[in-house]
């Protein structure tokens, strides 16, 4: 406790002390002043400076806080004293700095009463840099310490440090932009609060019209997305099961290569499916010219709209509904069905009464699943959707159309927002309810009965067909890389590939090679932030008892459910004024890509967690150890493979994601996605296809190196088999 | 090794949330040095006690004491305990001696000390040559004694084992709770044990406290135990015993005259007034008779017999309900359906207290 108390205030004076506190325009690079001048300037000077210098008093916390704590750390007082000082000097500091931030505005004092409180301010508030944000950040620390030491967290000071810096981290970067886009939505267009204007948007015809039943054009977009999640949940459940049951029951050679297609959309980024469609039904694409010069019939546009984005969101989901299918058909219980063939049922029987109902539970998650990620894919609506409006491609349009009705867009996105959540808790209730399969510790010996022949037959004429396509589609949107102009000249050529990555005279000069390396750094910054963050928040969750864990759990896998293009609308949102000015910066897609990533990774970590007996942390207490021992000593060795997989999986993600990022980017911070869809939206396939090969290629190769330096770590510990993630002692 | 303390619970309460209590106002002191025992059936609360003591529970009310210290809010790693866990929890990613070692690495004292301690304790259990072993390249007993080397390393003032040989085959079984008994003696540390097994607990026990529904049922030495019972209860789980009715009549303020039918036998009253009563009767301290001796206390018929090898079980059929019966299996033995008479003695045989109520 007095050990994390005297570091963090030693951090937080070194901060206060050195680190240019504001934002400034260059980023983060080095002073440009000469000497040590710039420790005094309004633009680069850290704390000290700016009040000592600029007689910005308000900042005068950074400094005192620290101090105080630093203090109270070496001062020979007994403990409850040094933790109740830790607490008040942490909380003070944080509750000052915090208050600071938001009283002084773009102009001044935001509120009239401030002004009468202090007098005139002349001065206005800047984005926070790295000295604004560190010394609040170990103000935190300090406060945890006070809080352990007060008996909290059970005494730990790491386990309070976790918690509270989670805690902080969720408060800032998921709940307050949601909390500041629901706000919009009640304003009007003049920025006034108005409980109507949120009813009026509601109400809206374009949302909730059912004219296209009655022969209109075109329904809401609220029916449209609905529609489309629930067709797109239903078949690729339907698809993942049949792939499924082969794979685990059917006695095929097929299971590996089938295996590496649930990999494909994982490394693709999702619209690449819709620009392979294009490319085969679309206007120029093979199939509608073969059609129209061999049988002289126009299939016209029929791919833009709800078969394409259909089409492609079956592509591009089954694979998902595939990797979650398999474990729930691979956890079933041989023993039951066995048990089942011995009481006379024949193969048919035992799947239809035995197999289909313990899979029940599986295909409801499989579903909501599909439903979710439907309602949340931005890049195929927006490829291939023409008319055919959705909640995600609408909320776009709002916000960079030429409307730009932020109102509109928060509305929307509140709309999205409750039918991702209601999904969201639909599944969350069914995967509560207790699991009819069992994974227990048990060796369950049975054999898994093959698929009645009936069925199987019917899943191999569902799967191999639909496999055939995913990889003949994959090739056909690839090759277009490669060809001249798709549809009118197949020559191959490399002139795409050239355009977009060409080194000319040591240059750089490729018109890609900026969003490459841009995303790949960001990418490379956030998925070590991610992996760390997930598997720290999962430890806590799943170890640590403390006040208030439930509720911020909860937060954490929140934004699981949120779609990528309400963080996106809700970060633009929020981190567009001082102090937290992020817009623009890379560091506003970092955030992004963390908090987005990061509940994928925290439940990866707590299943990873939960097949470690905590009798093992309890062994490392009674051992003498301390909560940072358990968590380094114990549990980091033993969830290595988790962390890895997070990693990967962490920086994968950020490589291919575009619904959230697509309202993030500038010229600056271009990424690779953005630029694929902003060529494809100009009809140059070609080059949007050659910069996706070369990103596919990239993390082709990031998988590989994971998976050598995973299989390496087993093999370099001893001969033996790989142990098994459980005390040494129930082996049965 | 004399560093043995006294452990000590002073109205101590556990609470789970609401309504759920875990160990109701329990208190009890375990001598330093001794080896005592937490019995009882699963969800008695033995187990959380034992938490309790490591640290790993807090008590929601009163304090817990070891060596005289308050160590009520004090987490495990600052309470001078080690535990040995039912799972055994060895770290599967380390070696045998890594983890042998790990209090020591995390009390951060030197390395060569620390492998020295570690190497000394593996070979005070028979597991020298085993250092570079990992835990799953053990058979279950060699795991066992790991984890009982691991806990042993700090030499700690009170040593917990949590149900330790669960996991263990009945042979097996027997060979290590001697060899914790030899050890606690060797030693002279004080151990708190945690088991469902009352031949375990009879066997090793200085002191048995037996735990029912939260509360404490009964402790004692294992000779009390077994030859006065508290209650039912007791005498079911600490041994067999038959339970029938009797009638009680007060002899002097020791001594009460008991009616079982027409006999009639003299044993302690324990307090209880004269009138209905229940007794308690061991089904080995029953001598099987033939059909007309005079010896003969109460007639019944066999209803069962099971051979055991050096025993039978009987269960008899007499007025007075089935009496269960163990008896050697020398000699000529009767078989099902034989009609016999049973004899039993001031041995084996205890007035329930607490029993008027029951039916």
């Amino acid at each position: 406790m007095r050990a994390a108390g005297l570091w963090s205030s030693l951090v937080a004076l070194a901060a206060a002390l050195l680190l240019p506190w504001y934002l400034t325009q260059d980023g983060i690079a080095a002073a440009p002043l000469a000497g040590l001048a710039w420790l005094a300037d309004p633009d680069f000077g850290p704390a000290a400076g700016q009040v000592l210098a600029q007689g910005r008093w308000w900042l005068l916390p950074a400094l005192l806080a620290p101090a105080a704590g630093l203090l109270a750390a070496l001062l020979p007082i007994p403990r409850p004293a040094r933790a109740a000082l830790f607490l008040l000097t942490g909380g003070l500091g944080l509750g000052l700095l915090i208050a600071q931030g938001y009283a002084i505005g773009v102009q001044g004092w935001s509120t009239p009463w401030l002004e009468g409180l202090f007098g005139p301010m002349e001065d206005r508030q800047f984005g926070v840099g790295w000295g604004g944000a560190l010394v609040p950040a170990a103000l935190a620390v300090l406060l945890a310490a006070g809080l352990a030491g007060r008996g909290a967290f059970r005494g730990d000071a790491f386990t309070a440090t976790v918690a509270v810096c989670i805690a902080l981290a969720i408060a800032v970067f998921t709940a307050m932009p949601l909390v500041l886009l629901l706000g919009d939505a009640f304003r009007d267009a003049g920025g006034a609060l108005a409980a109507g204007a949120l009813f009026g948007r509601l109400a809206d015809d374009r949302l909730w019209s059912l004219g296209c039943l009655a022969g209109a054009p075109r329904c809401g977009v609220v029916w449209n997305t609905a529609l489309l999640g629930v067709l797109v949940g239903a078949g690729t459940t339907a698809l993942g099961l049949a792939f499924a049951l082969l794979v685990v029951r059917g006695r095929l050679r097929l299971g590996r290569p089938l295996r590496w297609l649930t990999v494909l959309p994982i490394v693709t980024p999702p619209f690449i499916l819709g620009l392979g469609l294009i490319l085969i039904f679309g206007r120029s694409g093979i199939v509608s010219l073969a059609a129209s010069s061999l049988f002289g019939v126009e299939l016209g546009r029929w791919i833009y709209g709800l078969p394409g984005v259909l089409l492609a969101q079956l592509f591009a989901f089954t694979p998902i509904a595939f990797l979650v299918l398999i474990g729930v058909v691979e956890g079933l219980s041989p023993t039951l069905e066995e048990a089942s063939s011995t009481l006379r049922a024949t193969p048919r029987d035992t799947f239809r009464t035995v197999t289909l109902p313990l899979l029940r539970p599986g295909l409801a998650n499989a579903f909501l699943l599909g439903f979710v990620e439907s309602m949340a894919d931005f890049g195929n609506p927006i490829v291939l959707g023409g008319q055919f409006g959705v909640l995600a491609t609408e909320i776009f349009f709002a916000v960079v159309g030429a409307q730009a009705d932020a109102g509109r867009a928060a509305t929307l996105s509140l709309v999205l927002l409750a039918l991702a959540l209601g999904a969201f808790f639909l599944q969350r209730r069914l995967t509560a309810r207790k699991s009819y399969v069992s994974i227990g510790g048990k060796g369950d010996a049975g054999l898994a009965p093959p698929l009645p022949a009936g069925v199987r037959r019917l899943c191999l004429a569902v799967a191999l067909p639909w496999a055939g396509l995913t990889v003949a589609l994959y090739l056909l949107a690839l090759s277009g890389g490669f060809v001249e102009i798709w549809g009118r000249d197949y020559t191959p050529t490399l002139r795409h590939m050239i355009k977009a990555f060409e080194i000319s005279g040591g240059q750089l000069t490729g018109l890609a090679w900026n969003s490459v390396i841009t995303t790949v750094t960001l990418a490379a910054i956030s998925a070590p932030i991610t992996a760390a963050l997930g598997i720290v928040s999962a430890w806590l969750f799943s170890r640590a008892r403390f006040a208030g864990r439930g509720a911020l759990e909860f937060a954490t896998m929140l934004t699981f459910a949120v779609p990528g293009t309400v963080i996106g609308v809700a970060y633009l949102r929020a981190f567009n004024l001082p102090p937290l000015e992020l817009a623009g910066t890379g560091a506003i897609i970092v955030a992004c890509f963390v908090f987005r990533n990061l509940p994928v990774g925290l439940r990866s970590g707590m299943a990873a967690m939960a097949q470690i007996d905590p009798s093992l942390d309890e062994a490392s207490h009674t051992l003498g150890g301390g909560g940072a021992d358990a968590f380094r000593r114990v549990v980091l060795p033993l969830l290595r493979p988790a962390i890895m997989a997070g990693l990967v999986y962490a920086f994968v993600r950020a490589m291919t994601t575009i619904s959230a990022v697509i309202f993030l980017v500038t010229a600056d911070t271009e990424l690779a996605t953005v630029f694929i869809v902003n060529r494809v939206i100009n009809g140059d396939y070609g080059l949007a296809i050659a910069v996706a090969v070369v990103l596919i290629a990239l993390m082709v190769v990031m998988l590989g190196l994971a998976q050598l330096l995973v299989g390496r770590r087993r093999i370099g510990r001893r001969a033996a088999v790989a142990p098994p993630i459980q005390p040494g002692g129930t082996v049965a | 090794m004399s560093r043995a303390a006294e452990v000590r619970f002073e109205r101590v309460w556990k609470r789970f949330g609401a309504g759920n209590v875990a160990v109701r106002d329990v208190s009890f002191t375990v001598p330093a040095g001794t080896l005592c025992t937490l019995l009882g059936p699963s969800g008695c609360g033995k187990t959380t006690t034992l938490r309790m003591i490591a640290g790993l529970e807090y008590p929601s009310e009163g304090r817990v004491l070891i060596g005289g210290r308050d160590v009520s809010a004090l987490p495990p790693a600052e309470r001078d305990v080690s535990m040995v866990f039912q799972s055994y929890a060895l770290f599967p990613h380390m070696t045998v001696l890594e983890n042998v070692c790990y209090g020591l690495t995390v009390s951060r004292r030197p390395k060569r000390e620390a492998m020295g301690a570690g190497r000394a304790a593996l070979e005070s259990v028979g597991l020298a040559g085993f250092e570079a072993r990992l835990p799953s390249e053990l058979s279950g007993g060699q795991q066992q004694r790991v984890a009982v080397a691991r806990a042993l390393v700090l030499e700690p003032s009170v040593l917990l084992f949590d149900e330790p040989l669960s996991n263990l085959d009945a042979r097996l079984r027997r060979k290590m709770r001697e060899e914790i008994r030899d050890l606690q003696q060797r030693l002279g540390v004080t151990v708190v044990y945690v088991t469902h097994d009352q031949a375990e607990a009879l066997a090793i026990s200085d002191k048995i406290i037996v735990m029912n529904q939260a509360v404490i049922a009964q402790e004692g030495t294992p000779r009390e135990l077994y030859a006065s019972p508290a209650s039912a209860f007791v005498a079911g789980f600490v041994g067999e015993a038959n339970r029938i009715p009797a009638r009680l009549r007060r002899l002097d303020d020791v001594d009460a005259e008991v009616s079982i039918g027409e006999a009639r036998l003299v044993l302690p009253h324990r307090g209880l007034p004269d009138g209905p009563a229940e007794l308690a009767l061991r089904p080995e301290a029953i001598a099987l008779l033939g059909p007309a001796d005079p010896a003969a206390m109460l007639e019944g018929a066999v209803s069962k017999a099971a051979y055991l090898g050096g025993v039978i079980e009987y269960t008899v059929a007499t007025p007075l309900g089935e009496i269960f019966v163990v008896s050697s299996s020398a000699g000529s033995a009767p078989g099902a359906g034989d009609a016999v008479g049973l004899s039993f003695g001031r041995h084996g045989a205890a007035l329930l207290p607490g029993s008027r109520e029951a039916p």
